[in-house]
């Protein structure tokens, strides 16, 4: 019952104050949203260059380590499910900030943003790893392109990082009040972006690998 | 006067504000005169312009690189460069050719009329706009500066690994091709982003999907490409960079990396991006053509799902590239298939054209020829291109001079020319003065008879055998006539290219000896929304943002049919055009950052080439930058940057008046 009030209350919120809605607009989209919308399809590209050149080389190193002797799902899932759960607490976010609720705003983007640097931190201690048994950037046809396509993932995240810090300091100054919470959904947008690229990225390399 | 009598506030709705005031650095710049409003502009007209200088600067480089190239080719034997150099030369041609002239002269024309075309005040992103700009430069100085920098990048523009790896190029050459190409690309994404929400976000009251203008309709598809096509180049520009830096073995065989990587990566994007180059002179030919044919464009809907189609079916014809890189029949067959499927929305294009054309009254002014050049001299190089696709032909003529005949018959008879005709079309508009009509006339014919006895012979010489790339040859091969001739034909096209260069400049002296602003507001009888504002439009476009009822709206303002049902004048261009309300709407203001930003990119470009401390700074300079940009609000409270434009300096007292007011709320 309580969910249908509350779907009830966000759809009548969509035709008055939503702040995602903007009439100054040709499609009511305001413009920093399309705007990175079109961004991440561009983004798309470029990690379907990566992955396309991770592919194309797999199995195809022609020394070790192979991927079977340095991957380590299970780790690599803890850190998966790590980073996927930072983008539960981005949705509490954005919804918090578009509810006005200040406090509990800068709370889920902490956390995101802890979340999201658990993930880097996995990933510091799995490319240690690898390198202590033998793998470096330059040992094989499989370290380059592995390392080259997770580290671009891994500077993703951490550009959303500084971005969930930057709104936190926003917010402490009172420059994040419900009528630009939309800044929170965007940079939530990105966020997102980054982790379902994460989703396909983890099944190319970890899951599946040779 | 009647300004007074327009009172609506049409003021850009206020930003809300926090409470407290702006944050910054720098005091917020306000000029509007000066280096100093240029550096800071955030005007997409005055964008605009400096990209359509630095265009020209790019070009008459590349032009003389050209001249050079045909200089040591004229005679067999000869000794003007030698081979390392050749190489550079060519190398640098086609980059500065593609990535720093046709590109950005696109760019030039978009940043300037797509808003003026869609009756809006500027684009989504003014600061983007101006981030685009600089960024562009700065990889255009970069790749550039690799000539005193110790040997510019040897190894075509298409720069294929593993040939571009250390072993083969130990100089810094390919690095300054890879990090000058990565900042433009940086720039390139950014407009795209910045146009693409223009175009769909900003259109005026009234303006649905058919009735935009051909050319934003183009300058829409063409950018949707390169938002596409860029990310896959940079990638591949990344894996390139980390083998020669880091020595990663993306392309390093003895690893097991194969070469064709490269060659796919690079064409994927390598071929829309000649559809990038085109779609912004396909649209300003369907512009121009139906202006100077008194005639709607024949087939607008066509013509526009056309350019649509172009822009799905180019992503299916990258491989003709590589048809003797020993992909296999089947690789072969779908793409020799795919690139005869795109000529024909290409051909629809040509035949609305001249059915545009068709029992029109035809004014042959300067820019209507060029823009009839531009489409027969685009059509040889079409059916040059079609011998191409067919698979087994092409390996007879790969890397032979057919192939350069083909790409310059469409990129300097497609583009190019067209680009010319957009000169002498806008001039007006953009410069309040008419560029001189005889001189014109002399610029396109001199320029299409340098091309055709340029390019022409090369198809002979390439069907002859001559290799491209080569830097000499030998005599005995019958192929001493056709160079010279050649070479002739190019030293003419560059007279025609200074003929433009001294029609700017007279036709200036003229202007303003007779007093600036002294031509018509509309001197061609034009059809689109931006013959509806003055010339040179005002900083904020139009006073009023026009409501539109039809394609070709300004047109449609000025005929109507009788009831005869003949078309007849009914309004002059004074009486429908954009008014004075006396209110100066509120625009963004100017602001510093995007260009220290994109000082932190030439930093972070020379720093990844030479020094990783280099990095360091330009990396805290982005960063300082990108955050005070984001921390500035985008109109700065209490400022007004607009001068008055209009003679009565009493309106600005109701303007800033009305503006305090706003800031309040």
């Amino acid at each position: 019952m309580s969910d249908v009030a509350l779907g009830h209350d966000l759809h009548a919120e969509s035709h008055h104050d939503y702040p995602g809605l903007s009439p100054d607009t040709s499609t009511g989209i305001s413009h920093s949203k399309l705007g990175m919308w079109i961004f991440l399809a561009s983004d798309c590209l470029l990690f379907g260059a990566f992955i396309s050149a991770y592919l194309m080389y797999n199995g195809r190193a022609q020394r070790g380590p192979t991927p079977s002797d340095v991957i380590n799902i299970p780790f690599t899932s803890t850190s998966t499910f790590v980073l996927l759960m930072s983008s539960l607490t981005m949705v509490l976010a954005v919804s918090a900030a578009h509810r006005g609720e200040e406090r509990r705003t800068r709370l889920w983007l902490i956390a995101t943003a802890i979340l999201g640097a658990s993930f880097i931190a996995g990933q510091v201690y799995e490319f240690t790893t690898m390198y202590r048994e033998g793998l470096g950037y330059t040992t094989n046809i499989f370290g380059s392109s592995f390392f080259s396509l997770t580290g671009f993932h891994g500077v993703h995240v951490t550009v959303g990082i500084i971005l969930l810090l930057i709104l936190v300091s926003m917010s402490f100054r009172g420059r994040l009040p419900k009528a630009k919470a939309e800044v929170v959904e965007v940079i939530g947008l990105y966020w997102h972006f980054v982790d379902v690229v994460w989703i396909v990225i983890f099944t190319v390399v970890y899951l599946i690998h040779k | 006067m009647a300004i007074v009598e327009a009172p609506r506030p049409l003021v850009i709705p206020e930003p809300v504000l926090p409470a407290s005031g702006p944050m910054g650095v720098f005091k917020r710049p306000t000029k509007t005169t000066g280096w100093r409003s240029w550096a800071t502009t955030i005007d997409h007209k005055k964008i605009g312009k400096m990209y359509g200088f630095m265009s020209i600067v790019f070009f008459i480089i590349g032009g003389c690189e050209a001249l050079l190239i045909r200089t040591q080719l004229a005679t067999p034997n000869g000794t003007l460069l030698s081979a390392q150099v050749y190489n550079e030369m060519f190398t640098m041609h086609g980059t500065t050719m593609i990535f720093l002239v046709v590109m950005p002269l696109g760019v030039a024309f978009m940043n300037y009329f797509v808003p003026l075309q869609i009756g809006a005040r500027d684009v989504a992103f003014p600061r983007l706009n101006a981030f685009g700009f600089w960024t562009f430069l700065a990889g255009g100085i970069i790749l550039n500066s690799s000539w005193i920098l110790g040997g510019a990048p040897d190894n075509g523009w298409y720069n294929y690994a593993p040939n571009s790896l250390v072993t083969f190029a130990p100089t810094h050459g390919i690095d300054f091709w890879t990090v000058g190409l990565l900042t433009t690309g940086i720039a390139s994404l950014v407009t795209a982003i910045n146009m693409i929400t223009t175009i769909i976000n900003m259109r005026a009251p009234g303006m649905t999907w058919f009735k935009v203008p051909v050319f934003t309709w183009m300058s829409l598809v063409g950018q949707f490409m390169l938002l596409f096509a860029i990310p896959v180049l940079t990638a591949a520009q990344f894996m390139l960079l980390f083998d020669r830096r880091f020595g990663a073995n993306y392309f390093e065989v003895s690893q097991g990396a194969d070469p064709l990587l490269w060659q796919h990566l690079f064409w994927i994007f390598g071929h829309p991006e000649v559809y990038i180059m085109i779609m912004p002179a396909f649209g300003l030919t369907s512009d121009i053509i139906p202006v100077f044919s008194r005639k709607p464009l024949f087939g607008y809907k066509v013509m526009v799902i056309s350019g649509i189609a172009i822009g799905f079916l180019g992503w299916g014809v990258w491989a003709h590239h590589m048809f003797t890189s020993g992909m296999g029949p089947v690789s072969n067959a779908a793409f020799a298939v795919g690139s005869m499927t795109i000529a024909i929305p290409t051909g629809v294009k040509i035949f609305n054209w001249m059915g545009t054309m068709w029992r029109g009254q035809i004014r042959f002014t300067t820019a209507m020829l060029f823009a009839v050049g531009m489409f027969t001299m685009f059509m040889l190089g079409g059916v040059s291109g079609i011998t191409h696709a067919i698979s087994p032909a092409d390996t007879q003529q790969h890397d032979t001079y057919y192939v350069v005949a083909h790409f310059h018959y469409v990129l300097f008879g497609g583009a190019a020319l067209v680009f010319f005709g957009a000169f002498y079309y806008w001039w007006p508009k953009i410069f309040g003065h008419m560029l001189n009509e005889n001189l014109g006339k002399w610029n396109f014919w001199l320029m299409m008879a340098g091309f055709n006895l340029t390019f022409g012979p090369q198809h002979i010489l390439g069907l002859q055998g001559m290799p491209r790339r080569v830097y000499t040859y030998l005599p005995g091969y019958g192929w001493e006539l056709w160079n010279m001739v050649s070479t002739i034909g190019s030293y003419i096209l560059a007279f025609s290219v200074l003929i433009f260069i001294i029609n700017v400049v007279y036709s200036r002296r003229k202007a303003h000896a007779a007093g600036q602003y002294t031509c018509d507001p509309d001197p061609w009888d034009g059809r689109t929304l931006e013959w509806i504002t003055t010339s040179p439009p005002p900083e904020f476009d139009f006073w009023e943002i026009p409501d539109v009822r039809d394609l070709d709206e300004a047109w449609h303002r000025k005929y109507a049919e009788d009831e005869n049902g003949r078309v007849v004048r009914v309004a002059k261009i004074e009486d429908v055009m954009d008014k004075p309300t006396g209110v100066i709407p509120h625009m963004p203001s100017p602001s510093y950052w995007p260009l220290v930003a994109a000082f932190g990119m030439l930093f972070i470009g020379y720093g990844i080439i030479f020094s990783l401390a280099l990095c360091a700074v330009g990396g805290f300079l982005l960063f300082v930058s990108l955050v005070a940009w984001g921390i500035e609000p985008s109109t700065e409270p209490g400022v007004h940057p607009v001068e008055p434009l209009t003679p009565d300096s009493g309106e600005s007292g109701v303007a800033h008046e009305i503006h305090e007011v706003g800031a309040n709320v």
